[in-house]
């Protein structure tokens, strides 16, 4: 398998007036084509950065992302990118939310309408295509905004704590709903948590980061079985693993 | 209506607030007839001097004369002109004048301390300069209109477009958005209730400077017959203009609120 995603000796320092705050510390990994891959450390060491480093928003101060082979230095490459909260544009439809990658990329052409109403179709939300978000329950506007970053075609999606805006129950059948979207269409994703059971039961490889500078203090490849993240949860290695990565952690 | 299908207690909820809102108005029309009537009262029993108070009835009686001598409308066209005239201007450039700023940073920074400063200089003490650089006309009167407006209108849609989501930005930036893009899609659509507030109190602002325009240097219209009553003594003149004033500020504001009301339910 190829590798789609490799973070090489990434390093990144903050200038202030005062001094110079060295965030991220020589940070490799890398993940291949399908992986689900999440990022969990202790809040405030840099998660978030990461993902903007991936993303081609932040330019590292030393080292190289390469992404499908090619090095991503000036956002050229196409990915999604799922926030906390949903961030549906509340003056659009449903349908017009879901153009917007389309239209900032230039590409909103018929064949790619066709597509985003094809995955709203697959994914039970064709019939709200003309609602607006607030007409929407939470765990469905999530659903919107994770189509939203499958319609231009992506091959990598970055996920910024996406579930943490949302209450239990709603957020365990929303991850699953999400995971079984993700898998089916084959997506490689790179999760940002600090819910050391969401990160379990969805991920293939788990980072464990370091306090401020973030390193990597350990990677974990859990092996559950189940097809997705509530059946993992259901696996009964799974309280080992979450045991492993809790010590990991404090 | 169905009123079978609620609750004896839903009715009753329903029948409380429709005589709530009843009173309310009501209420309104009583204040003002009372008012109304109390200062007729005083000045028929001659409690009051109706040559500094006037009387409801001697200004309904000047309105009517100006208006058969054809004066009263020409002097509200004069004055509705440059009112809305000034309006217009100083909310569309203080529009584009904020969204510049929000474009870019620098340019923000370099201009806090001029805006800063017109913000809190007294409009009217460009007055002198005003009339010299524009003649005494209704140039000079729209100018002053559109300076009061203008920095106000700036203001407010500035901290408008600023307050625009960190994460809504940074959603588009990883979709390939250049700032024309953000500012297009997300900025601009983003801010409207914003625009309907500074378009609110733009109306205000635009009357403050075209009459205090009107003060300062005029021919024609509403506040050129403030003053002008005021200086000959005729109070009747002054109360009369002055009310026709609130009718048509009311009536502005009013048609910017039906505007904010298309726009809502248009979004719905």
């Amino acid at each position: 398998m190829n590798k789609l995603l490799e973070l090489k000796n990434i390093s990144l320092s903050y200038q202030t007036i005062d001094n110079e705050i060295k965030a991220i510390d020589n940070l490799s990994f890398s993940c291949n084509d399908g992986d689900f891959i999440s990022i969990i450390g202790p809040s405030g060491c840099g998660k978030t950065t990461i993902l903007s480093i991936i993303a081609g928003l932040i330019k590292p101060t030393n080292g190289s992302i390469i992404i499908d082979g090619k090095e991503n230095n000036d956002k050229k490459e196409d990915l999604g990118y799922m926030l906390q909260k949903d961030q549906l544009f509340s003056w659009r439809t449903i349908e017009k939310n879901i153009y917007l990658p389309l239209e900032i990329k230039k590409t909103l052409t018929q064949k790619n309408k066709d597509y985003a109403k094809s995955l709203l179709k697959k994914y039970g939300l064709y019939n709200f295509r003309k609602n607006y978000p607030e007409q929407l329950s939470g765990g469905m506007r999530q659903r919107v905004a994770l189509i939203r970053t499958l319609v231009s075609n992506p091959k990598l999606l970055l996920l910024d704590e996406p579930f943490s805006a949302l209450d239990y129950q709603t957020r365990l059948s929303v991850t699953d709903d999400v995971y079984k979207i993700i898998k089916a269409e084959k997506k490689t994703a790179v999760l940002v948590t600090h819910d050391i059971s969401e990160a379990i039961s969805m991920s293939d490889i788990i980072v464990v980061l370091t306090e401020r500078p973030a390193k990597v203090k350990r990677i974990f490849y859990p092996n559950l079985l189940g097809d997705s993240p509530l059946k993992k949860r259901e696996s009964k290695n799974f309280g080992l693993w979450f045991e492993k990565i809790w010590k990991e952690l404090n | 209506m169905k009123n079978n299908e609620f609750s004896k207690e839903h009715l009753l909820y329903i029948k409380k607030i429709k005589r709530n809102n009843a009173f309310i108005v009501i209420s309104r029309f009583l204040i003002l007839i009372f008012i109304i009537g109390i200062w007729e009262f005083l000045a028929r029993i001659n409690a009051i001097d109706t040559f500094i108070s006037s009387s409801p009835s001697r200004i309904i009686k000047t309105i009517k004369k100006l208006f058969i001598e054809d004066r009263l409308t020409y002097h509200i066209s004069i004055t509705l002109y440059e009112t809305i005239v000034g309006f217009l201007l100083s909310s569309f450039f203080g529009y584009i004048i904020a969204l510049l700023l929000w474009l870019s940073k620098k340019l923000r920074l370099i201009l806090e301390p001029y805006i800063v400063v017109l913000n809190s200089l007294p409009k009217i003490a460009l007055g002198p300069i005003i009339i010299v650089w524009f003649g005494s006309g209704s140039k000079s009167i729209i100018f002053m209109a559109v300076l009061v407006g203008i920095i106000v209108a700036i203001i407010t849609m500035l901290n408008g477009f600023l307050a625009t989501e960190k994460e809504k930005i940074l959603l588009l930036e990883s979709m390939g958005a250049n700032n024309f893009q953000i500012m297009t899609k997300l900025v601009i659509p983003g801010s409207v209730p914003t625009l309907i507030s500074m378009l609110k109190i733009n109306v205000g602002m635009a009357w403050i400077g075209s009459i205090m325009g009107e003060y300062l240097v005029s021919k024609a219209g509403l506040g050129y017959l403030i003053v002008y009553g005021g200086q000959v003594f005729k109070l009747d003149l002054v109360m009369a203009s002055t009310i026709v004033l609130c009718i048509l500020a009311g009536a502005m504001y009013a048609i910017v609120s039906l505007l904010e009301k298309i726009i809502v339910k248009y979004k719905n």
